[in-house]
């Protein structure tokens, strides 16, 4: 029986790859090991080899096909005597994971007949872009966005420089560096050994002498063996020596859950970090964002964590074609107005706030859905502003639920915003659990788009 | 205690010595006097001191020239006197006075000087190995002769960083000097209960760093270690190690009653090695200077501790508003 060769998935987020080229043509007998060809990821071209002996029946995709998706039949194999005509296909069924149930915690009641005062004169952020009308823009990932950032950066002071693990041969792990290398040398663009605690630490050295360093964990899981420097070298210095000498310098890196890879690499630190007075903590969503936020990361004088996600990396967005275009820091971003209820997220849980509003949308529900952009400093007065015009709000992150921007939210607006609330805020967060493998299971533990429509229909009493 | 011989022949002028003498004195005196004023509850919190080891940073900063760097522990009042920080400041951040080097938001532990390029004053064991070989890649990267004096405790040499920095120091040829102040207890645990190879400074050899052991109570030998460092580091053949065999008189810290060891071991090195007395020697024999040559240097340092003492008692608190300043630096890179 024949056998279809899929298209390969080559790394834990990959959706879909290039078919750069065919090292074999039909009619090869192949054996196994063999390569078969060369597939281009988002991140870099890998060769493909066979798992069974046969002979090459039918060739499905041809060289250069784009976006093929993982699991597509490529390449047809066939068992001895086999031609490719009459072969019988035995496709093995690939099983989706079922949907998980949904569970929501919180109960709330209705307020009935609350007043609320008259809403508060707050500048609150608009859905305009951070650029000027009529600015050319372009589609960029967010990985070409972050790799501009640093490289426009490199240009403009030579004190800046960037450190970590595969940065510079290899192209960056997740190829955000990639080209950085060539144009900026070894002397700023510089291979470390897998030392986290200790480059790190030299970095923040390096800092205190007079350089910018960017520090590329390549996922900041790693960063925990580094985690003293960061808070108690990094942070706090410039206050212990009474505004003396701090450490000017950025650490980024892929923050949170990519798929599949389980609890020791999926955990998303950005409660962590912004509960650090010291630290600066950015979170971007779009590519826009992130370039604009790296740049004005690069050129603070503060360190600053710099929360990327790897599942975001390959997504593309509007990026303008600004000679210098930087993004403040503390300054939210308004992505859909609405008036029934405020969606607050940042960072890749973005992605199920703006679908959960699309789909309340759908049933009448409007809700306004704010980016904050960076944790710390927090554009509270944003979130503030809105919940005045909504009266209710939902907050939605990856992270685990205690202790959590979430929760640090819910507290600003009990305090700041008590009379406006029509409904307890309510927080949709990660599961309590370390990250499971199981691909059901995994998709539960995070915060799921469901859950986000539930608990605003429930804010809603809808 | 493995120390070698002092130096029979001091190679060292009048001047030199004398300054030694002045500069170790200054140290020991300013320390007893923060003891003193611990003991009265004008400090708190945690207080190191660095009676017996003075020899180690006077003798490395003769070696020193401008522009070079130094980052040690967080027994570090003796280092900052050593590179010509104010007496008064450091005193008054001891008292946790607005007058201390950090306004007193520091402390004994975290103090700082970028006028005199002091690094810290860094409170976490270990933690400011890697800082120091930053400092130096810094130096490097802009293209400097300087080098930078990371200093660090026995119990230290054993952290996982150091070990990291090694191979980054010696990887990309930093001009680092590595110091290991070996006095011999980790807070309460001897070298001899915390490592089964206790020549630090033979560790380096696994990264290919060269380094050797100096005799910690000589403050000529240190000074000649240290020459043979710097340029070995100016040179650009990257780090060096030097581990200096000393020994602190004080238990770790105040509260410390050190019953770890016995009072005569203290007694003996206090007798028989101290490194004032060594340099106080050859000026006496070495006719450099007469008894009251020196009498009337002790009378100077006195003063000197004496007007710290008395700053850091009557510089004021820091003002309230100092709890929200230098959280965060404003401005940007130019």
């Amino acid at each position: 029986m024949a056998t279809e060769i899929l298209m390969p998935a080559l790394s834990p987020t990959m959706e879909d790859g290039t078919l750069a080229r065919w090292l074999v043509k039909e009619g090869d007998t192949v054996s196994a090991g063999d390569i078969l060809a060369e597939i281009e990821t988002d991140k870099a071209t890998m060769e493909f080899e066979a798992v069974d002996e046969g002979t090459i029946g039918k060739l499905l995709v041809a060289e250069g096909a784009q976006a093929v998706k993982v699991n597509t039949p490529i390449a047809l194999l066939l068992e001895e005597g086999e031609d490719a005509e009459n072969a019988t296909v035995d496709t093995a069924q690939s099983q989706q994971p079922a949907p998980a149930d949904k569970t929501l915690t919180s109960e709330s009641q209705p307020a009935v007949g609350k007043d609320h005062p008259s809403p508060a004169k707050v500048a609150a952020a608009t859905p305009e872009p951070d650029w000027p009308q009529g600015t050319k823009v372009k589609k960029q990932t967010v990985r070409e966005a972050l790799r501009d950032a640093m490289a426009e950066e490199m240009r403009r002071d030579d004190t800046v420089f960037l450190m970590g693990e595969e940065v510079a041969e290899y192209q960056g792990a997740y190829k955000i560096s990639q080209g950085l290398l060539e144009e900026f040398k070894s002397k700023r663009v510089i291979d470390t050994p897998i030392t986290e605690h200790g480059f790190a630490g030299l970095a923040v050295g390096a800092a205190f002498g007079g350089l910018r360093p960017i520090v590329e964990f390549m996922t900041f899981n790693f960063a925990m063996q580094a985690m003293d420097q960061i808070v108690n070298s990094a942070a706090k210095t410039l206050y212990m020596s009474g505004g003396q000498m701090g450490a000017p310098m950025v650490f980024r890196g892929p923050n949170g859950a990519a798929a599949r890879v389980a609890a020791q690499h999926s955990q998303d630190y950005a409660a962590w970090y912004a509960q650090i007075p010291g630290l600066k903590v950015a979170m971007p969503y779009s590519a826009s964002d992130a370039k604009g936020l790296l740049k004005t990361a690069i050129r603070d004088s503060n360190p600053v964590i710099f929360l990327e996600n790897e599942i975001l990396y390959g997504r593309s967005f509007e990026v303008p074609v600004l000679e210098d275009f930087t993004v403040p820091f503390g300054k939210a971003r308004i992505w859909r107005e609405g008036s029934d209820v405020t969606i607050v997220s940042f960072g890749i849980g973005m992605t199920y706030a703006l679908e959960a509003a699309e789909k309340l949308a759908q049933e009448g529900i409007e809700a306004e859905v704010v980016d904050l952009r960076t944790l710390r400093p927090m554009d509270t007065e944003t979130v503030i502003a809105s919940v005045q015009k909504t009266n209710r709000c939902v907050t939605v992150e990856e992270g685990w639920p205690v202790g959590s921007i979430g929760n640090h939210l819910s507290a600003v607006l009990m305090t700041e915003a008590f009379d406006y609330l029509d409904a307890p805020v309510l927080n949709c967060a990660g599961k309590d659990v370390p990250m499971p493998y199981a691909a059901n299971l995994e998709k539960h533990a995070l915060v799921t788009t469901e859950e986000v429509i539930a608990a605003c229909k429930k804010v809603c009493y809808r | 205690m493995a120390a070698r011989k002092s130096t029979s022949k001091p190679d060292a002028t009048a001047e030199e010595l004398t300054g030694y003498y002045r500069d170790m004195l200054l140290i020991r005196r300013f320390e007893e006097k923060a003891g003193q004023l611990y003991g009265m509850g004008l400090i708190g919190g945690f207080c190191h001191l660095y009676i017996g080891q003075e020899a180690v940073v006077v003798g490395l900063e003769a070696a020193a020239k401008d522009g070079d760097k130094r980052v040690t522990s967080y027994r570090d009042h003796g280092h900052m006197l050593a590179c010509g920080m104010d007496p008064n400041g450091v005193m008054a951040e001891l008292t946790g006075r607005a007058g201390g080097y950090s306004k007193g938001k520091g402390g004994s532990m975290h103090m700082f000087s970028k006028e005199k390029d002091f690094y810290g004053g860094h409170g976490i064991v270990g933690a400011q190995v890697p800082i120091g070989a930053g400092l130096a890649f810094a130096d490097k990267y802009r293209g400097t002769d300087n080098v930078t004096f990371t200093y660090f405790g026995d119990g230290a040499a054993n952290q996982g960083q150091v070990a990291e920095t090694y191979n980054m120091a010696e990887l990309w040829d930093l001009p680092v000097i590595f110091v290991i102040e070996n006095n011999q207890y980790a807070m309460g645990t001897s070298v001899s209960r915390s490592t089964k190879s206790p020549d630090f400074w033979e560790r380096g050899a696994a990264y290919g760093i060269q380094g050797e052991a100096v005799d910690g109570m000589d403050v000529l030998a240190v000074r000649d270690a240290g020459r043979k460092a710097v340029k070995h580091c100016r040179s650009g053949k990257g780090p060096y190690i030097l581990e200096i065999k000393t020994y602190r008189y004080r238990g770790h810290s105040m509260s410390d009653p050190a019953k770890y060891r016995t009072r005569e071991e203290v007694q003996k090195m206090r007798e028989e090695r101290d490194c004032i007395d060594h340099v106080r020697n050859l000026l006496l024999e070495g006719k450099h200077a007469t008894e009251d040559d020196l009498k009337a240097i002790d009378k100077e340092i006195k003063a000197i501790v004496n007007a710290a003492a008395e700053f850091a008692r009557e510089s004021p608190e820091p003002d309230l508003d100092e709890l929200w300043t230098d959280i965060y630096a404003t401005g940007e890179a130019s």
